[in-house]
């Protein structure tokens, strides 16, 4: 206790350079936290849009299916066997149908993917309401990337060229029924939406999808063209990216922390060149060395305490605003194809902010230990004269 | 008297008889006009130096290539130019597909819906040059009308397919009615919307057969001028060795 007393009394007592030191602590405290509480909100928004838009519960892929080759989508479709057809009507399943295709809005080509999903399904967050039929037209809903890469807005016309089953190409022009604002790029980006019987009738593949999405009141089906594919799977590359993205963010708040840690062991190897006497004192008074080792080294490791409160004084308010506005994303990021709201909530978990003290108590701990292990070297006498050593 | 009354006798009957022979001389039907542009156009092989022009937004691309084929089944093209693209090979050899790249070092099979791919960045697709079936085999041909199309005569001949399994449902072919060669194809999807159309032109009769040097393609459903086809030299029957039409000709 009285190691812990005399190193906060040397700490204050060292006025300003303590204070930068854990200024500069504290920003790493204030940083790590902010990134990795971005991420985890990210992380926690991803996987929360992409199960609302596209996953559900999970999938039933057609087994020729490849969302990665798009060359294999004309032979991956298969028929609705009847058992999933009493689950499709209870919306446990949604069948959802995909071919290429091709739209030329303003008279430019661009290649898509056609997508045809029920009218009525609630499972998934899509506005398919909009796609119900209204005599003759052929109505399709497009997301906002899809919306601003065409040119296109609610109400527009345009020609759709696709080819059926045989590979016989038709066309016919199709009328943008809404435009949804979303964060999943991967149900939006290229992509046209059709009322699933529509979809069936134009590419001759009636009764028939590419993959289903399955709701909570799913019950298994043992069919060998169907293989379920559950979030674990979905949702791994999403992880992925994640994970790939912290590991990026944590370079830039490592070499803070390393800025700090630096400072620390600065201070510490120039307080025991410059406290040879209070060293050979305190080893005069009783101390033993290794007594006087850890009172300094609990003096580094204090710059870390000190820092964690600072940290607080300014981190918490700043922590609970953006925890209400949110971290506005750039629109840029946010089509790169990777789910991405505008604007991140940051999730701050419990471990994280006791990982991230322990993290920095440590490291800050382990610098003041590396240059006061040369007190034990010290000759008291020598270090009472204040001889340099 | 005599004579003349014989002469207007013979010149009335050789007038009704002309007459008959016209009434019923029946049209060519859709079928024998379609034989005919084959029997004009269909050799035992060919060898072609063409450049395709790609009409661009911005700019014009110019591809420079010379082509052997044996009748529709076998051919083999390299390009020349751009330097860009010389050395590029295009074998094909019974429905298979196969492109050497001089950059790579490799010959890779264009198959299933890669044929789908533009040429080069063309309007024309890979499957466009690999349909190598016949019209007639495919398509059910009808004699629908007349139209002159830059001064000539030519017969509308509207195809509708008899197979599923073809790229255009209806296709509309404008015929020289005296050279049989075709002047304009329209492709249409099932709905009957125009797709594509080829415009031949510069129409040249080499080796006794009428031939078009100039052809546009145009995806008509794009802006744009479409792709060029001139054929800068074309000899039809030559000495054709069989290595040409091999996978290791690629790689020469």
């Amino acid at each position: 206790m009285l190691a812990f007393k005399l190193a906060f009394k040397n700490l204050i007592g060292a006025g300003l350079k303590t204070w930068l030191n854990v200024l500069v602590l504290s920003l790493s405290f204030v940083i790590i936290i902010f990134y990795n509480s971005m991420m985890d909100g990210w992380d926690q928004q991803a996987q929360t849009d992409t199960i609302a838009w596209e996953i559900g519960q999970g999938q039933l892929w057609e087994k020729d299916y490849d969302p990665y080759d798009p060359y294999t989508l004309i032979d991956a479709h298969a028929p609705i066997s009847p058992e999933m057809k009493s689950q499709v009507e209870s919306d446990a399943l949604v069948p959802v149908l995909i071919t290429q295709a091709s739209v030329y809005p303003q008279g430019r080509m661009q290649n898509i993917l056609l997508k045809g999903i029920p009218s009525d399904q609630q499972l998934l967050d899509l506005p398919t309401s909009a796609l119900g039929t209204d005599g003759d037209e052929t109505k399709a809903i497009i997301g906002k990337r899809m919306a601003e890469a065409t040119k296109l807005k609610e109400g527009d016309k345009v020609l759709l060229r696709w080819r059926d089953k045989n590979g016989t190409f038709d066309a016919r022009e199709i009328t943008i029924a809404n435009v949804f604002d979303n964060n999943v790029p991967s149900i939006d980006n290229g992509q046209v939406w059709l009322p699933l019987s529509t979809l069936q009738d134009m590419t001759g593949m009636q009764d028939e999808a590419t993959l289903l999405v399955t709701g909570s009141n799913y019950v298994p089906v043992n069919n060998e063209n169907w293989t379920f594919k559950g979030h674990e799977f979905l949702l791994a590359d999403l992880k992925t990216i994640i994970q790939s993205k912290k590991g990026s963010a944590a370079i830039m708040y490592i070499l803070l922390l390393g800025i700090a840690l630096l400072a620390i062991f600065d201070t510490q190897v120039f307080s025991i060149f410059r406290r040879q006497k209070e060293i050979g004192t305190y080893i005069a008074l009783g101390m033993t060395r290794s007594q006087v080792v850890k009172l300094f080294t609990i003096e580094g490791g204090a710059h870390s305490i000190l820092a964690a409160v600072v940290g607080a004084i300014y981190g918490i308010p700043l922590f609970i605003y953006l925890k209400n506005v949110g971290i506005p994303i750039p629109a840029a990021s946010q089509n790169a194809g990777v789910p991405m709201a505008s604007e991140i909530i940051p999730v701050y978990g419990i471990s994280l902010i006791l990982s991230t003290i322990l993290l920095v108590v440590i490291a800050a701990t382990i610098v003041s230990y590396l240059p006061a292990r040369k007190i034990a070297r010290m000759n008291p006498t020598e270090a009472l004269k204040g001889k340099i050593q | 008297m005599k004579y003349l009354t014989i002469l207007l006798l013979a010149a009335v009957l050789f007038t009704s008889a002309t007459a008959f022979e016209n009434e019923n001389s029946t049209p060519l039907s859709g079928k024998e006009i379609i034989e005919k542009v084959d029997a004009n156009m269909a050799a035992e092989n060919r060898i072609i130096e063409s450049d395709m022009i790609i009409h661009g937004k911005r700019r014009d691309r110019a591809v420079s290539s010379k082509t052997w084929s044996i009748g529709t089944d076998q051919s083999f093209s390299e390009y020349l130019s751009p330097a860009r693209e010389a050395g590029t090979k295009m074998l094909k050899v019974e429905g298979k597909l196969w492109i050497y790249t001089p950059q790579t070092d490799r010959t890779i099979q264009i198959s299933g819906h890669m044929l789908r791919q533009s040429v080069m960045g063309s309007d024309l697709s890979y499957e466009d040059m690999m349909d190598d079936r016949e019209l007639l085999e495919v398509y059910d041909a009808k004699h629908t009308g007349e139209e002159v199309i830059d001064g000539r005569k030519c017969y509308i001949i509207e195809l509708s397919a008899k197979v599923e399994d073809v790229a255009y449902h209806t296709q509309k072919m404008w015929v020289d009615a005296e050279r049989f060669v075709p002047l304009q194809q329209e492709m249409y999807a099932k709905s009957g919307q125009l797709l594509k159309r080829t415009n031949l032109s510069n129409i040249k009769k080499v080796d006794g057969r009428w031939f078009p040097m100039t052809m546009i393609y145009k995806d008509v459903l794009k802006d744009g001028k479409g792709t060029e086809y001139r054929i800068t030299k074309i000899a039809f029957n030559q000495e054709i060795p069989d290595y040409i039409f091999t996978k290791a000709a690629l790689k020469k």
